[in-house]
């Protein structure tokens, strides 16, 4: 006993193990996690996937095998004490009973009007008269509480051999001797060899399938650990269309696929939608609605040159294929499509998520075979009163997006920014507004040579910027400028900065001689700030998606497990079995009748509480009535 | 004063039982001839199902009956205040100061709270009268804590026709659920076992949810009808989640009696607090319900599970603590029932089960990912 309750804490642990590491991901995410040596380690011990492992299941067999020999072990008293009323008991056995009673009497005892109590209070009794006149009631109630053991130990086992049918101890058996093997390979499904496919004749299994709108296919995929196994069915599934609906507030509502059901078998197909609660059953497979992606959405994108304004152009693409840009030496790779973006953009403040509409995941790589990784979203979103485009770029997957905020000028556009940024881009338009910001600042001091350095700097100041950013002017200060006077310059650089730029901004825009509005100020600010990150994004284009049409593709389960119903049974067996051990009480009575008058009461049960002694004073209290 | 309220009389008590079940009976029908065509058959077995299950624990539970017909009469008070607009709740007086959802379950946690002081104070002060108070303050903390959620049941599809859910589809909600299910069970006790001194115990651990349901409600502003993920859009969630919350209950309520019973065998509050053998019993009782609801949710989960996911058990890290938590309680009256274990063991596992249980409900959500996302904090 105590070593199936050890086994029991062994499980215990083992499934906690399972739920702190997270199973079944990809094994490249383990190496990065534990390191080669570990990883290895961990693998070979079967972290990853913990609730298949050998012993995992070997501890669950263990368990099995100790519970049905409890069974073995207990059934045959369990229902021996079931049929047989205990009938030989003596006279001085009752006495040792821990709860008895000696009636003495001189009178005759009306032994039917005890019965008949007995009766009423569901007793089932047997009467038996002893050779010396005496009469001994046998009573039983509530016995089906000891059924209750077999029927809950019964279940445990019943739904362990239907989770191991369910289980893949079968393909683990031809893994170990070398019948079936997992490939490691991408290959398409057709390639996969015989090996590692699994026929139409299994009997338990838990496949994924991929199916683009349109497309059509007759195998599924089962992951395992590093790899995959290709799973052969009797049908074929053609995906129609796949839907997402969804509430106002833009949070998904439902994910629905049309399926066709091609089997060779019928003259007809079979036209069935699914959704997720809404599976669908046909030749024993449960088919489900599990995940979705893209399917290969059309993009029509405008690549904007962010240095150099003529290198704007057009490009077509879909998803999961790339373009080459042969004259800067890079590819584009489009992963993504997302036609809803539902986004919380003020964190904790109390605002209902919101639909930022479109993005596209893509890589850019270099050919070195370098790649960063970008989400650009379609449509400027809000974000603290004012209208952004955002972007974003990561160098590896493990880190965070860094994101690129272009401000939205006031018709919601990028339009501004662009014309502002090839502005400060100028070169003839910077040496004009230096020359104005000199005349300007000269007519108190009419020294030509001062005026003359001043826009020489300005001119200089304002190439820097262009050609760098905010970062490229603090290097020139750290290089150039002494400490003590380091605070001064940046101040000053900053503000002839944010002058000469607002006389570009209003140069381009047609504003002259006007002043600025406080919005079109912080739209400046953020257009520089902007223009400075733009040269730590990583590519020379801002990608402007222009239009797109999409191809959704639905992510089907399919499932076999032959193990479901015996799971049920052992369910209802275990629960009907833990009801009768806690709710039905057993009772044992013995009533010695003695011909010379008087009773002797004895009572009992297999668990004495509160409720036993409630029940026994009970019954001497009736039984008392009844003989006096 | 509180106390008459539910009070039985024998003259009442027939007219109780009819009422009770014209209500629900009525009830049921109406909902049945109005609704039908937006009710699969599964959701009108378990609307009758509900009506069996409600008029059995009436009829074994007068008290219970007598909480059941207020709060059925007074929210359908309510929502007929509402007059279809949901806005009334911050017009219509009653409903903006008494009985709209918000303002019954703030009302909840204000007697909740007052009724954990009463109890603490009766138990100090050995005085019978206060005892009554607390405990009939538990029972219209229940009585609002009912209204509020049936109230938002109504106001969620006021929100919007699609979004319209049972109220207990998120952690917020279903920590209502928690405080009335536990004190419920509590009260149930209470009047079979004849004493009112453990109140001051289980209603700590009503009180630490109330105290959740506070700061979700003024930090983090969760309180708000959240339309159903398409996973949750199931006739299921109508069982699955009160069954659990029906073990979590008991296991809770069983885990505070046994700080009664730890408490009272080091001899301190020894005298104020009911005999060991009845706080001992209290404790397997409760245990014992616990686990049949629990054993029933988790099988029920799985066939839910095997019709939304694909398997009746993934061994997702829900699924997994679920059957910590059962092997913790199996074992637990394994040794009890069959092995006759007694004594301070049993109240410290007890104990340490509260502990597996709330991470089994809670810590998973907040350390673990997996399938069971939707109670995230």
């Amino acid at each position: 006993m105590s070593f199936a309750v050890s086994m029991l804490v062994f499980l215990g642990i083992a499934s906690i193990i399972g739920t702190i590491l997270k199973q079944n991901e990809p094994y490249e995410n383990y190496i990065i996690k534990f390191g080669q040596f570990w990883f290895g380690f961990f693998e070979k011990i079967g972290l990853y996937d913990v609730y298949h492992s050998i012993w995992f299941l070997t501890i669950l067999l263990f368990l099995v095998l100790s519970t049905t020999l409890c069974i073995i072990k207990n059934t045959p008293t369990i229902l021996k004490d079931f049929l047989v009323f205990k009938d030989s008991l003596e006279e001085k056995s009752l006495l040792s009973f821990s709860h008895h009673l000696v009636i003495k009497n001189k009178k005759s005892v009306n032994t039917s009007k005890i019965l008949y109590y007995l009766k009423e209070a569901k007793f089932k009794i047997k009467e038996k008269s002893k050779e010396n006149g005496d009469v001994l009631i046998i009573a039983k109630k509530g016995n089906y509480q000891r059924l209750g053991y077999i029927l809950t130990h019964i279940g445990v086992v019943v739904i362990c051999l239907g989770g191991l049918l369910d289980g893949n101890l079968i393909f683990k058996a031809q893994e170990i001797f070398g019948y079936k093997k997992i490939e490691t390979l991408d290959l398409p499904a057709s390639k996969v060899p015989e090996v590692s496919r699994l026929g139409i004749s299994n009997t338990s299994f838990r496949a994924n399938m991929t199916l683009a709108e349109g497309s059509s296919d007759n195998v599924a995929f089962v992951r395992m650990k590093d790899g995959y196994l290709v799973q052969d069915l009797p049908f074929k599934i053609t995906l129609k269309d796949f839907r997402i609906n969804h509430y106002s507030t833009g949070m998904p509502k439902s994910f629905e696929s049309d399926l066709i059901i091609s089997d060779p078998e019928l003259s007809q197909d079979i036209t069935k939608t699914i959704s997720v609660n809404h599976p669908f059953t046909y030749k024993g497979i449960a088919i489900y609605q599990s995940d979705f992606q893209d399917g290969g959405t059309r993009l029509n994108i405008k690549l904007r040159s962010l240095l150099n304004p003529g290198n704007s152009q057009k490009i077509e693409g879909k998803i999961f294929d790339k373009v080459k840009l042969d004259k800067d030496q890079i590819t584009y790779e489009f992963n993504d499509f997302k036609k809803f973006n539902v986004l919380h953009l003020k964190e904790g403040e109390k605002e209902k998520p919101r639909n930022v509409g479109p993005s596209v995941t893509y890589k850019v790589r270099n050919n070195a075979g370098q790649a960063r990784e970008y989400l650009t979203y379609q449509y400027a979103m809000p974000i603290d009163g004012r209208s952004f485009f955002i972007s974003g770029m990561r160098e590896t997957p493990q880190e965070e997006f860094k994101y690129l905020k272009i401000p939205a000028d006031a018709k919601g556009s990028i339009e501004e920014f662009m014309l502002f940024k090839d502005a400060l881009q100028n070169k003839t338009l910077i040496e004009a507004v230096a020359k104005k910001m000199a005349n300007q600042s000269a007519s108190e001091d009419k020294n030509n040579e001062v005026k003359e350095s001043f826009e020489k700097s300005v001119i200089k100041l304002m190439i820097l910027f262009a050609q760098g950013g905010f970062s490229k002017i603090a290097e020139n200060v750290d290089k150039n400028i002494p400490d003590n006077e380091k605070q001064k310059a940046v101040q000053t650089y900053l503000k002839i900065i944010d002058i000469a730029s607002s006389e570009i901004y209003k140069d381009r825009l047609n504003l002259p001689n006007k002043e600025l509005n406080q919005s079109r100020i912080i739209f400046i600010q953020d257009a520089l700030n902007a223009y400075s990150d733009m040269f730590f994004y990583g590519v020379p284009y801002y990608f402007e998606l222009i239009s797109y049409e999409q191809k959704e593709a639905s992510g089907l389960q399919l499932t076999k497990s032959p193990g479901q119903f015996w799971v049920y049974l052992g369910s209802l067996s275990l629960v009907l079995g833990i009801f009768s051990m806690i709710y039905l009480h057993e009772r044992k009575l013995w009533l010695l009748i003695k011909a010379k008058g008087g009773v002797i009461l004895a009572l009992s049960s297999n668990r004495k509480n509160i409720d036993f002694e409630n029940d026994f004073r009970k019954l001497i209290q009736e039984i008392k009535k009844i003989i006096h | 004063m509180f106390n008459k309220l539910f009070k039985s009389s024998k003259a009442t008590f027939q007219t109780f039982n009819v009422l009770y079940l014209v209500l629900l009976l009525g009830g049921a029908l109406y909902a049945l001839k109005k609704f039908h065509n937006y009710m699969d058959i599964y959701e009108e077995v378990i609307l009758f199902g509900s009506v069996g299950f409600f008029s059995w624990l009436g009829w074994s539970w007068n008290h219970f009956k007598k909480i059941m017909i207020l709060v059925f009469v007074t929210s359908l008070f309510a929502i007929q205040l509402y007059q279809g607009a949901l806005n009334n709740n911050e017009q219509v007086f009653l409903l903006k100061y008494l009985i709209s959802s918000q303002s019954a379950i703030m009302w909840m946690n204000v007697f909740f709270v007052l009724s954990l002081l009463l109890y603490w104070l009766g138990l100090l002060k050995e005085n019978n009268l206060i005892d009554d108070i607390a405990s009939s303050f538990t029972s219209v903390a229940v009585l609002f804590g009912f209204i509020g959620l049936l109230v938002r049941w109504y106001e969620s599809y006021l929100i919007g026709l699609d979004v319209g859910h049972i109220p207990i589809s998120n952690l917020y909600e279903v920590f209502i659920l928690f405080c009335l299910i536990t004190s419920l069970l509590y009260l149930f006790y209470e009047e079979k076992f004849n004493t009112k001194k453990l109140g001051a115990f289980v209603l700590i651990v009503i009180n630490a949810a109330v105290g959740f349901i506070l700061w979700y409600t003024f930090d983090r502003h969760a309180d708000g009808v959240q339309p159903l993920v398409p996973a949750l859009q199931s006739y299921w969630m109508k069982i699955h989640v009160p069954a659990n919350f029906i073990g979590y209950g008991s296991f809770s309520l069983a885990a505070m009696v046994s700080v009664a019973y730890l408490i009272s065998s080091k001899k301190i509050l020894t005298s104020y607090l009911p005999k060991s053998a009845v706080l001992d019993d209290l404790i397997y009782k409760s245990i014992a319900i616990g686990f049949i609801f629990f054993t029933i949710a988790t099988i029920l989960g799985a066939i839910w599970a095997a019709e939304a996911w694909g398997g009746y058990w993934s061994w997702d890290p829900k699924e997994t603590w679920a059957l910590i938590v059962w092997l913790n309680y199996a074992a637990w009256l394994h040794y009890r029932i069959v092995k006759g274990l007694r004594g301070s063991i049993l109240a410290w596992w007890a104990l340490i089960g509260l502990v597996v249980t709330t991470f089994a409900f809670l810590g998973v959500n907040m350390f673990l990912s997996g399938l069971h996302s939707y109670g995230q904090l």
